[in-house]
């Protein structure tokens, strides 16, 4: 067979192609330059990133298959790629003052997170298991790296090894039970599945419920969350803004492709499983985020609440539960990257301040950074108009389609839970008295800052071409 | 006629203030908080000079709605739909009205982030208005929903000593409420595949999603309305707000739950609305009696009215669920006199908060002695409170009262005594506050009205007064709409009827 017949064509994977040949010329170069590079390197990761997300929407329009199916380019891939890339760029763009200090001073930290990404891209187009498992290792042996990257830093190499030796034991569920949906169907592609598994038998639903306890622990949802809230106060903000963000994306694309069009037969059997995983995992992030006092520990929390609330739109199965997905996954990630950029402009003489408490007062020191950190806030509870109350409307109108209604009800009473946390902070904010001025903003936070306020404050005014293109996304996967 | 969106501009033009304040009025100086302030003042007096308009151009004769702008938005089914009838409109008018009314009575009692105050004040005008105005469920509830924002930081940051509390508490417990008609909004999404107000109206919704549907409604506006048991949101919400965040409050805010019963309970769930009227009844008796009696025994001023509100917001649900010609028009009545006498009380409160900086009743005594202008104000809005004749509150209870016994006599009779219970707590802080002799010191250099506090006062007087002796101009505005909303009920219950009676 030619290496450019029709089931192994190379342009589909042009991008990846592009983004894996690139890192490793980022790599030669800091490795044979030394760490002056750093910023270099920093610089043309982030037009690497864009470049890849350029030829990304090159490709010509439609499914394109290679591989014999295991790596799939669709509408849900694009938009779901485009908006990883988007997380890993402003990512690195947060960085950049996390790179210039001595303690973080390191090339490889652009070059990991480019793997990652490279990681997320395969995982996100992956069409059978062994591209799922093999774009999940790649993002996520990256991702324990850069977790421990401050290597001096106690908090930081425990934030790695935890993650690591919990990443493991949640790979080792999904390789068994990948290997004993492979035993029971017979195939390893998602499409092979579907028509095997046309109803329930305990060894495929065995392998499915491994399957999904390996992904439930990558988007960190209850009850395979527990190392979200130590990775995420352990890890140094740029990466913990890097976690929250765009491999919450590969994951919560991998989880919606593979449940959706990998067991279509047996939608009951992984529904119930759906439907418990989210309602633990919206009522722990919103009970436990209310004693926390670390802002970085709250937003694990946060963020495990909203890997419920995606959940629920994936808990009803349907294309409307899918475009909830896809819709919210954007939004979130907006939000998040919006509040990270605040968390990393919170420094005080140079010190940075993680602390719920350190944002006493913050309406009359920067009022600005006070009223968009409170928009994003009010938008993170799910208030209108806000961004946020799009994300939930669409999951949750989905799951009322389905006939999902304690599953709702249950959502949106942990969502008021929810908001009191979110609460409390622009009330630290605006009724609290200040306690001292802080630096000046970074112009790259600033920068970040005002697109994440902008989009996120004026969504409700022009939500169209985003909800259009999740739309054709969540179409394309049925 | 010009084609210019009137009521878009209406809605936004407050927004549009308030990004204007934020870009002239920088720096948080005196030069800058007077920018503000008049910024404020001639952004909220266009907007109701705009909506003057509305009220020249509107057709009382018709039952549609009017000023119709449309523009496609989120989804299918979901758009952009503004318009007023004969409901929303009289609603509408009172919010613009007491905006300019707020900011004039915020003028020297805010001194401290004018500027984010007056903001606050613009969005949520904005917000208001786009809540009586919305003719989309999804639109309507991200109007609804989105002024617990401005609120909550106006309790907050500009509220007294148990603001934090008091703001939780009245974000949380309104958006425990609102998060349940939500979903009832997407449920009835997919009954009729739009959430376009109009079309749901005349949409059947099924018998047993009616009584979801109507239950999930029910917990957002009971709690905004707010109705007997959820009610304890508002007296704290209310102590700790500054003044005019209490008028805001009373004036407007409360008026969205009877809205909601009006605009959506009763003409797209007829039936269940049906089922429940006894149940609505019996909370609304409750809290005439049982809140007229709380209100008896407060030693706070603002609580006393807060207490107060609730009573005779029990006197609107009764009203609205009585579902006869007098009782829904009584109960429209009774939101728009309410939003003028309460929002005064309130101002009135202000008044002498501003000059002793203390609402206990304790405090006062003997201030007709040295403010016979304030004492006569007072005077005309307690009586209106009371419901005395010749005031407009009179009207709204007596038109209730009516509709009502001619559907259920029993909570006609009980609610009567509410209006005994008025007169009690509403004379007893006048006798307490104006009568008697001025022995306390503190109060013997107490000034009267000044020319900016007659300003706030005296147009309600007017009104008022107005109202009660001729109460045409409102009655008139909405009768169409009531008209016509209380014909499709009727249509509707006596179909079901008719029909078991067959089965039969």
């Amino acid at each position: 067979m030619s290496f450019s017949s029709a089931g192994y064509q190379l342009q589909p994977v042009l991008p990846e192609l592009v983004l894996a040949v690139g890192a490793m010329v980022l790599l030669m170069i800091g490795a044979y330059r030394g760490q002056g590079t750093t910023r270099l390197v920093t610089t043309l990761a982030v037009l690497l990133l864009v470049l890849t997300g350029v030829l990304e929407l090159w490709l010509p329009a439609g499914k394109l298959v290679t591989f014999g199916g295991s790596f799939i380019v669709d509408d849900f891939a694009r938009f779901l790629k485009i908006l990883a890339l988007i997380g890993s760029a402003v990512t690195l763009i947060l960085a950049t003052e996390f790179l210039s200090q001595p303690s973080g001073r390191s090339f490889e930290f652009s070059i990991l997170v480019l793997l990652s990404t490279l990681g997320m891209m395969v995982l996100i187009s992956a069409g059978d298991l062994i591209s799922l498992y093999l774009g999940l290792e790649l993002m996520s042996l990256a991702l324990y790296v850069v977790a421990a990257s401050q290597r001096d830093n106690a908090k930081s190499s425990e934030a790695g090894l935890k993650y690591f030796v919990l990443g493991a034991l949640s790979s080792g569920m999904l390789l068994y039970g990948a290997s004993l949906i492979y035993g029971f169907t017979g195939t390893v592609s998602f499409a092979g599945i579907a028509a095997a598994a046309t109803k329930g038998s305990i060894g495929i639903v065995f392998g499915l419920v491994f399957l999904l306890a390996g992904l439930c622990f990558k988007v960190s949802a209850v009850p395979f969350h527990m190392w979200t809230p130590d990775v995420y106060e352990g890890a140094p903000t740029p990466v913990t803004a890097f976690f929250a963000s765009a491999p919450k994306v590969a994951a919560l694309a991998v989880f919606t492709r593979a449940t959706l069009t990998a067991f279509p037969g047996i939608v009951t059997e992984w529904q119930q499983i759906l439907v418990f995983v989210s309602i633990a995992s919206m009522a722990l992030g919103s009970f436990a985020a209310i004693g926390q006092t670390n802002i970085k520990r709250l937003m694990a929390y946060s963020s495990i609440g909203h890997m419920g609330f995606a959940l629920v739109g994936l808990a009803s199965g349907t294309v409307e539960g899918a475009q909830g997905v896809l819709v919210y996954i954007a939004i979130y990630v907006a939000m998040t990257l919006g509040s990270f950029a605040i968390i990393l402009a919170m420094k005080r003489d140079g010190q940075a301040l993680e602390q719920i408490s350190d944002f006493a007062g913050l309406s009359r020191t920067n009022p600005l950074l006070a009223f968009i950190f409170a928009m994003l806030l009010f938008s993170l509870a799910g208030i209108p108009p806000l961004a946020g109350f799009f994300a939930k409307w669409y999951v949750f109108v989905a799951a009322i389609k389905a006939n999902l209604f304690t599953l709702a009800v249950i959502g949106v009473l942990t969502s008021v839970v929810g908001a009191f946390y979110y609460l409390s902070i622009v009330k630290v904010m605006y009724f609290d008295q200040p306690i001292g001025k802080l630096d000046p903003v970074r112009v790259e936070l600033r920068t970040v800052l005002a697109v994440a306020g902008i989009f996120n404050i004026f969504f409700f005014a022009y939500p169209g071409p985003l909800v259009s293109m999740a739309s054709a996304a969540a179409k394309s996967l049925f | 006629m010009t084609t210019w969106p009137i009521l878009s501009v209406t809605t936004f033009l407050p927004a549009v203030g308030a990004i204007l304040v934020y870009l002239l009025a920088r720096g948080g100086d005196e030069t800058a908080n007077r920018t503000a302030r008049w910024i404020a003042l001639w952004t909220t007096l266009i907007t109701f000079a705009i909506s003057l308009i509305l009220v020249a151009r509107f057709d009382p004769a018709s039952t549609d709605f009017q000023f119709v702008e449309k523009a496609s938005w989120l989804a299918t089914g979901i758009n952009y739909h503004m318009g007023v009838d004969g409901i929303s409109l009289p609603l509408l008018i009172l919010t613009t009205a007491i905006m300019p009314l707020c900011i004039i009575a915020s003028w020297k009692a805010i001194t401290q982030r004018v500027g984010e105050y007056m903001m606050a004040f613009l969005i949520l005008e904005t917000l208001m208005v786009g809540t009586f105005s919305a003719l989309d469920l999804v639109l309507f509830y991200l109007f609804f929903e989105g002024g617990l924002i401005p609120m909550f930081l106006i309790i907050g940051v500009w509220g007294g000593p148990r603001r934090v509390y008091a703001s939780f508490k009245f974000f949380l417990y309104t958006l425990l409420g609102s998060v349940l008609m939500l979903l009832a909004i997407m449920a009835l999404y997919w009954n009729a595949g739009t959430t376009d107000i109009p079309t749901l109206m005349h949409t059947a919704v099924p018998r047993g999603m009616q009584t979801w549907a109507w239950l999930a409604f029910f917990a957002s506006f009971a709690v905004k309305m707010p109705m007997w048991p959820v009610h304890t949101w508002l007296p704290d919400a209310h102590v700790e707000a500054p003044t005019a965040g209490s008028v805001v409050l009373a004036a407007i805010l409360l008026k969205m739950g009877g809205y909601g019963f009006l605009r959506f309970s009763l003409p797209m769930f007829p039936l269940a609305s049906h089922d429940f009227a006894p149940f609505v009844f019996t909370l609304s008796v409750i809290a005439i009696i049982y809140t007229s009696l709380v209100a008896l025994m407060q030693e706070d001023m603002k609580k006393l009215i807060a207490y107060s509100s609730v009573a005779h917001m029990g006197f609107v649900t009764m009203g609205i669920f009585a579902v006869t010609t007098q009782g829904v028009a009584g109960g429209m009545f009774q939101m728009v006199s309410h939003g003028i006498v309460s929002g005064a009380l309130f101002l009135c409160v202000g008044i002498v908060y501003d000059r002793m900086h203390s609402r206990e009743i304790a405090t006062y005594g003997g201030l007709v002695n040295r403010m016979p202008l304030y004492a006569m104000t007072f005077m005309v809005f307690t009586m209106a409170n009371v419901g005395l004749p010749g005031t407009s509150g009179f009207v709204g209870e007596f038109m209730t009262l009516i509709g009502t016994f001619k559907v259920s006599l029993p909570t006609a009779f009980f609610a009567t005594t509410g209006v005994i219970l008025s007169a009690a707590y509403a004379l007893w802080l006048y006798r307490k506050v104006v009568f008697g002799a001025l022995v306390k010191p503190a109060l013997m250099s107490i000034k009267d009205l000044t020319f900016r506090e007659c300003l706030t006062l005296f147009p309600l007087i007017a009104l008022t007064i107005l109202f009660g002796v001729y109460p045409k101009p409102v009655l008139d505005m909405s009768a169409a709409s009531v008209q016509q909303l209380v014909n499709n009920y009727n249509t509707a219950v006596t179909a079901v009827k008719a029909a078991s009676l067959v089965v039969k």
